[in-house]
């Protein structure tokens, strides 16, 4: 997971101050159709000049919230805020949030320049103003020399910078994107990821993207909304999200992690020891977990912060297991080892492939130790 | 699959196909070139029947109530067939929605016979005499729901984003309608259009229940004097009918054809440039 170096972004943490009014506000809201709960009381609040990613997988109502939020579906229970101001009621062509839609709804009947033209036609703009607009538009997007091209006559990639140009003319508070780059090949699909960020960096405006792709919501997003069943599991930065899941659900939904069901057996502040009786081991984490003792709980370490040896590791603060190399998937850049630790249990590791592969120093069947430090496990008790 | 010999049964049906149905009209159109008044005997090449015809006031009359009725039947149909269409496919589910548009198809299966009947007894009802406004409702109301299938089709393929998409740059409902549902649905008013208008232009039965005194059909009155006997000049009149409709259907697929082998290059420029 490629994250750019962004210094200013990193400074950038309006959630965290009790003061700052946010720009967006869901209050309790619920969605129903028919007898199916789209939407569950779900609050969120989104800040001025934030990226923000609503992430689940299909059917989780991410989608409903952003179409709620654009005025094309009325809540069924509670109010969303714009700057304090209730919204309800307000039809979609009063707000001012543009959305740039997953087909890119471009008007087939109309060039690329009308596309973009049309929402400040709507708001009566003098015709010199518009042509202005429209071509800063066209530049911006690089598709200066394509103004009188038909949808038909663009190729994927322009469309959907026509579809950009289009919904950030009006320079609306907020940018929907629905599921934006779902059409386009990876390359193009990271290109344009890094152009959406430089764009929402350089006209300082605040963007909300759905995606179900959870790279593309961790490379973009300032925050991220992990969804499930019409409710919000997780809202925190791509980091806090990755490092401190709150769940299962999320731990295992953003990247790989390996995860050992046990019981709590000690705990002094944020030293635990878990018992997993899997391995018949106890296993030691440093995390603030409201657990307690007895309680069951998981512990769960990503496959990165794992590591093999063929001798026992002797460092303090180590868990170490023994285990069987079960399998190895060799994929370019890393190599993931499968550890088969029990009868019924593997863990995975992920090892950097540092030299040319002539001789695996561990390879197929070999007796290894996976260990990894207290400080890299979580306690996942949901 | 591989072009071979067509066989013998193939190629008997084929005559025997074209044949029936092309070779009325040819012989009809001969005939109507023919010097003699007698319609089976060839005597020598002639244009006095379309001169006759230019002078005949009841033919050119007819032909003139037809030309109007088409044209306000099936525009009034086409209006009120788009609105059945645009609410049979948007509104979603409410109340008689099944009823109504298995109503819609009604006049494509009933006999000509009894819708024209029925609207006949309809506007004695109500004590409307008979004459050009009655054809017309009558053919509006029948054409209605040839049009309103038509709109149908081409509404139900149709991405509800792009009205989505209008709303959300600021577009009030109303002119969201003529600004991008009216011209993305045009080609299938447009064929409703004419799909009506040659339904009104040929009907007899349906005109004749609902005439009256002054408001003759060009139908009509060739149903008429055939009865008496076919003339020439009913021949001239079929063979001016017949080009006409032909000029208009090579225009239309003319037209067709060129604006596809304009899409086809534009596209292929667009992938030229991916």
């Amino acid at each position: 997971m490629k994250r750019p170096l962004c210094p200013v972004r990193r400074a950038f943490s309006p959630w965290d101050d009790p003061g700052e009014q946010p720009l967006i506000e869901f209050r309790n809201i619920s969605k129903r159709f028919g007898s199916f709960i789209a939407v569950d009381n779900l609050s969120l609040k989104i800040f001025k000049r934030e990226f923000h990613a609503l992430l689940g997988a299909s059917g989780c109502g991410k989608t409903t919230l952003m179409r709620m939020l654009a005025g094309f579906e009325e809540p069924s229970e509670g109010r969303i805020f714009l700057e304090g101001q209730d919204l309800t009621g307000t039809p979609a062509h009063k707000r001012p949030f543009n959305m740039m839609f997953q087909s890119y709804a471009l008007f087939p009947h109309m060039s690329a320049a009308r596309n973009i033209a049309f929402g400040l036609e709507m708001e009566r703009l003098p015709a010199l103003e518009i042509k202005k607009r429209v071509w800063e538009m066209l530049s911006l997007v690089r598709l200066e020399g394509f103004a009188k091209r038909k949808p038909h006559q663009l190729s994927g990639g322009q469309r959907q910078r026509v579809a950009l140009a289009r919904s950030l003319v009006k320079r609306p508070k907020v940018l929907l994107l629905d599921e934006p780059l779902a059409a386009l090949d990876k390359k193009l699909r990271e290109n344009t990821q890094l152009e959406l960020m430089n764009l929402q960096e350089q006209m300082r405006m605040t963007f909300l993207i759905v995606t179900h792709d959870q790279e593309e919501a961790m490379t973009v997003a300032d925050r991220i909304s992990v969804m499930d069943k019409g409710k919000i599991l997780q809202n925190a930065t791509p980091g806090e999200i990755y490092e401190q899941p709150a769940s299962r659900f999320v731990a295992e939904f953003i990247g790989d992690i390996n995860v050992l069901d046990g019981q709590i057996t000690t705990k002094q502040q944020r030293n635990v020891r878990i018992f997993s009786s899997v391995l018949g081991a106890h296993l030691d984490v440093r995390y603030s977990t409201p657990a307690k003792v007895g309680d069951s709980a998981a512990l769960a370490v990503r496959p990165e912060k794992m590591r093999l040896s063929l001798e026992k590791p002797e460092e303090p603060e180590t868990n170490a297991i023994p285990g069987e190399v079960w399998d190895i998937a060799y994929m370019g850049d890393v190599s993931i080892y499968h550890i088969k630790v029990a009868e019924t249990q593997t863990l995975r590791a992920i090892v950097a492939n540092t030299s040319r592969l002539v001789e695996r120093p561990i390879t197929w069947d070999d007796q290894v130790w996976l260990s990894w430090d207290s400080d890299a496990g979580v306690i996942l008790t949901r | 699959m591989m072009p071979s010999k067509p066989s013998w049964f193939n190629l008997t049906s084929l005559v025997l196909g074209f044949g029936f149905l092309y070779l009325p009209i040819v012989i009809m159109i001969v005939f109507s070139f023919n010097e003699s008044k007698l319609v089976t005997v060839w005597t020598g090449f002639s244009l006095k029947w379309y001169a006759a015809l230019l002078s005949n006031e009841q033919l050119l009359e007819a032909a003139w109530v037809t030309l109007r009725v088409g044209l306000i039947s099936a525009t009034l149909a086409t209006v009120l067939g788009t609105l059945a269409a645009l609410v049979l496919v948007r509104q979603g589910r409410f109340v008689g929605r099944t009823l109504f548009s298995g109503m819609i198809y009604a006049p494509l299966v009933l006999p000509e016979v009894i819708l024209g009947l029925s609207l006949l007894l309809f506007f004695v009802a109500v004590e409307q005499s008979r004459g050009f406004w009655t054809i017309t409702i009558a053919h509006t109301t029948v054409s209605m729901c040839y049009v309103a299938i038509v709109v149908q089709s081409r509404l139900s393929g149709y991405d509800r984003s792009l009205e989505e998409a209008a709303m959300d740059l600021g577009c009030p409902p109303v002119r969201i309608f003529f600004r991008i549902t009216l011209p993305q649905i045009f080609p299938g008013i447009l064929a409703g259009w004419m799909l009506a208008f040659t339904l009104s232009l040929d009907d007899l039965v349906i005109a004749s229940f609902n005439s009256g005194p002054g408001s003759t059909t060009l139908p009509m009155k060739i149903y008429s004097q055939v009865r008496l006997g076919v003339t020439p000049e009913i021949n001239a009149i079929c063979t001016m009918l017949v080009v006409f409709v032909t000029i208009g259907v090579i225009l239309a697929s003319l037209l067709i054809k060129r604006q596809r082998l304009k899409r086809m290059q534009e596209e292929r420029l667009a992938a030229a440039h991916l």
